[in-house]
């Protein structure tokens, strides 16, 4: 389904009326009959599923394979039609970010957009993103306020911390996992391949930033808030049962796009950008600016900065 | 074929029995059917029906597993003086803690099952076929060393019962070096178990080099506070011999044991509190609560209560040596390990969560059904090993050749 189509006129119902006969026929009687079984999915599909191997040791033609079977299951699941791609990393990029934390002022406008580019859980309230409310002049987060809920903000004596995944470039996340479900891609991000992770939840209990979070239940997305613009690694539908992070919009930073969180920001506080280029936003702000990152002291090296003016 | 006819033989023996074992064995049974049936409930809908969330994200299950590692390794406290020290009267109970180390170990393994949220993909976990991310993840190392250790128990005690069954003296040289890896392999379970948690950093709670030996300190009072119930009532219940000696031995490994626990505790405490930093802020949250939430204050105190007392009665002679003084001891330990090293272990690290959040864990009707299942499949099956091991070695079961030429 494309975004333009509005969802409250008739040709649109019709058109998605139309869609649904035509899978009908398409998936033939085996599916009519699999379908309370198998959630929807044929049998075949199922049957590849249980079997499919982890992201790095498909061949091509099985990540393809996978790829299609994840918008027929995106299909039966949602009713709507989304395309999985599987952009690979850019050669000479590694992704790095930046905050200047005197610029935020607590809108939260990077949380909304996140949780829409990526597809998280609207029920759950699944959030890759957490902003701190501080008081001025405190940078203990125990102090923090994670659900700060003024009439306006910024608030007077408050500063304001947005935390993420930091794509710590020795991340003790991939180490706990005993599955390698979870590794660095070429271009420093962190990902999960939802498909192959068991949901231990090892890794969140090894993540020192909070920064993964568990499908505790099937994630409830509104069909015409969905969005269809998705990657393997990353936005993609997710089951249930399995651990997710922010991947640094791999969908659209892989394309040379910015993050959703940079390009909703009204206060131009986040800088992202390719580390190995000498002459990138981010080097110039690494460069120059006062730089620090969270919990330095754990080693993890994280490729996600705090700077102020 | 012998081996054969010893199997058949001995699974027939774990089914007989007067009414009394019958009724005991279906009031077991009911228990792990009505928790499987709440597993179901916990497949269909997710783990979302626990009380676990992104902010406490192990709680009830994972607590159990770490205390059952350490039962199980405790199985080694008869091991050492059965076969290095060559004690009759442990050697005549020996294979009976390698059962309760089986059953512990089967409990552990099922505890960490329940709490994935993709159980079906167990698989991705074999090597070759899977992905095995050993040597670097601590979980991989403790699905490695508990399979092993789960073997080492099931396969010596085969060797001894079938050598006994065919009214033979095992051959010591041949599961001599088996015993000795075991000794060492339990040592190793439960140190892994605690290098889990100490790994990380993240969890300033977990993260302290006292972990791995707070760990074996622990397992070496609740388990044989546990063996020390379980032989009496193994020698109220059969003719089987349960030598005093055993008892008593095992009370003062135990009450050494809880002694240096009880001392880690308190070393624990000191530096953690002396000169109170962020990296406290867990143990704060456990003994006296954090931000207005102290949901596990009662239960640490109780705990350490249980303990302290316990400890008092296992240290003064003339209490330790009456029966009724030791098993009240034995329960208080039991217990108090059971919330020390289990809830009061696991929740903490998760409170506050790495970004300063506080977010308090309760379990579920679920995740109870469930333990409570689990803890019953593993007593079911240290009963049925109980049961053939403990007619084996009183020869009422007995390989006779002639047997073996009529079909079974």
């Amino acid at each position: 389904m494309s975004n333009e189509t509005g969802s409250g006129n008739d040709g649109d119902k019709f058109d998605q009326a139309r869609r649904n006969f035509l899978r009908g026929i398409g998936m033939g009687t085996a599916a009519a009959v699999a379908q309370p079984a198998w959630g929807g999915q044929t049998f075949q599909d199922t049957f590849a599923d249980f079997f499919q191997k982890d992201y790095r040791r498909m061949s091509a033609e099985e990540i393809e394979a996978a790829l299609e079977r994840i918008e027929r299951k995106a299909q039966a699941r949602y009713d709507v039609e989304i395309e999985c791609q599987n952009t690979p990393p850019q050669p000479g990029v590694v992704y790095g970010y930046a905050i200047n934390i005197s610029r935020c002022k607590g809108y939260r406008d990077c949380v909304h957009a996140c949780v829409k580019e990526n597809n998280l859980g609207r029920d759950s309230q699944m959030q890759y993103i957490r902003v701190l409310e501080l008081d001025q002049g405190d940078f203990n987060l125990e102090h923090s306020d994670h659900y700060y809920e003024p009439e306006t903000v910024p608030v007077e004596g408050k500063h304001y911390l947005p935390v993420q995944c930091m794509q710590c470039d020795d991340p003790p996340c991939v180490k706990a996992c005993p599955v390698e479900a979870t590794w660095m891609e070429p271009d420093g991000i962190v990902v999960v391949d939802y498909d192959w992770c068991i949901g231990c939840r090892y890794c969140m209990a090894a993540c020192p930033y909070w920064a993964r979070h568990f499908n505790w239940t099937v994630p409830e997305i509104p069909a015409e808030e969905m969005n269809t613009n998705t990657h393997y690694l990353g936005n993609r539908p997710r089951p249930r049962g399995v651990v997710e992070k922010c991947h640094f919009c791999i969908h659209r930073t892989r394309k040379g796009q910015q993050p959703a969180c940079m390009e909703a920001c009204p206060t131009g506080s986040r800088i992202f950008g390719n580390l190995l280029d000498p002459d990138s936003e981010i080097r110039y702000v690494l460069a120059n600016k006062q730089v620090f990152r969270l919990k330095e002291d754990l080693g993890t090296e994280p490729k996600f900065w705090y700077y102020s003016d | 074929m012998p081996v054969i006819r010893f199997i058949f033989d001995g699974v027939r023996e774990m089914f007989r029995g007067p009414r009394e074992y019958w009724i005991w064995l279906a009031v077991l049974s009911l228990v792990v059917l009505f928790g499987a049936a709440r597993y179901s409930q916990q497949l269909t809908e997710g783990l979302v029906v626990t009380g676990m969330s992104d902010q406490v994200s192990w709680g009830f299950y994972i607590s159990n597993f770490a205390f059952l590692v350490g039962i199980a390794a405790a199985a080694v406290l008869l091991v050492i003086p059965a076969y290095i020290f060559d004690r009759k009267d442990v050697k005549e109970v020996v294979l009976v803690g390698e059962g309760m180390a089986v059953a512990a170990v089967t409990m552990a393994i099922l505890f960490v099952i329940a709490d994935l949220g993709r159980p079906d993909r167990l698989w991705h976990m074999i090597p070759v076929i899977g992905r095995f991310h050993w040597p670097i993840s601590l979980l991989a190392w403790d699905v490695l060393v508990l399979s092993v250790y789960f073997l080492l128990n099931l396969a010596i005690p085969f060797y001894v019962l079938y050598s006994r069954y065919r009214g033979k003296e095992p051959n010591f040289r041949l599961y001599f070096p088996f015993v000795v890896i075991a000794m060492f392999w339990a040592i190793s379970i439960h140190t892994v178990t605690a290098f889990l948690f100490s790994a990380n950093p993240a969890r300033p709670f977990w993260h302290t080099a006292l972990l791995g030996p707070r760990f074996i300190a622990s397992a070496f009072a609740s388990g044989p506070a546990l063996i020390i119930i379980t032989l009496q009532i193994v020698r109220k219940l059969t003719s089987y011999n349960v030598s005093q000696t055993v008892i008593d031995l095992l009370a003062l490994i135990m009450t050494t044991a809880l002694q240096i626990s009880l001392f880690f505790v308190g070393a624990e405490l000191f530096t953690d509190f002396y000169n109170e930093g962020a990296h406290a802020a867990s143990i704060h949250y456990l003994f006296f609560g954090l931000g207005g939430f102290y949901s596990l204050k009662a239960w640490i105190w109780f705990a350490l209560a249980l303990n302290l007392t316990a400890v008092v009665i296992l240290m003064i002679h003339p209490l330790r040596q009456k029966t009724l003084m030791l098993n009240i001891a034995c329960v208080l330990t039991f217990v108090g390990i059971w919330i020390e090293k289990g809830m009061g272990l696991v929740i903490p690290g998760f409170v506050p969560t790495p970004l300063g959040e506080i977010f308090e864990y309760w379990p579920t009707s679920v995740e109870l059904a469930v333990a409570a299942a689990i803890w019953a499949f593993g007593v079911l099956i240290f009963t049925l090993l109980a049961k053939a091991v403990i007619a084996i070695e009183q020869g009422k079961l007995r390989y006779r050749a002639k047997d073996a030429m009529y079909p079974l």
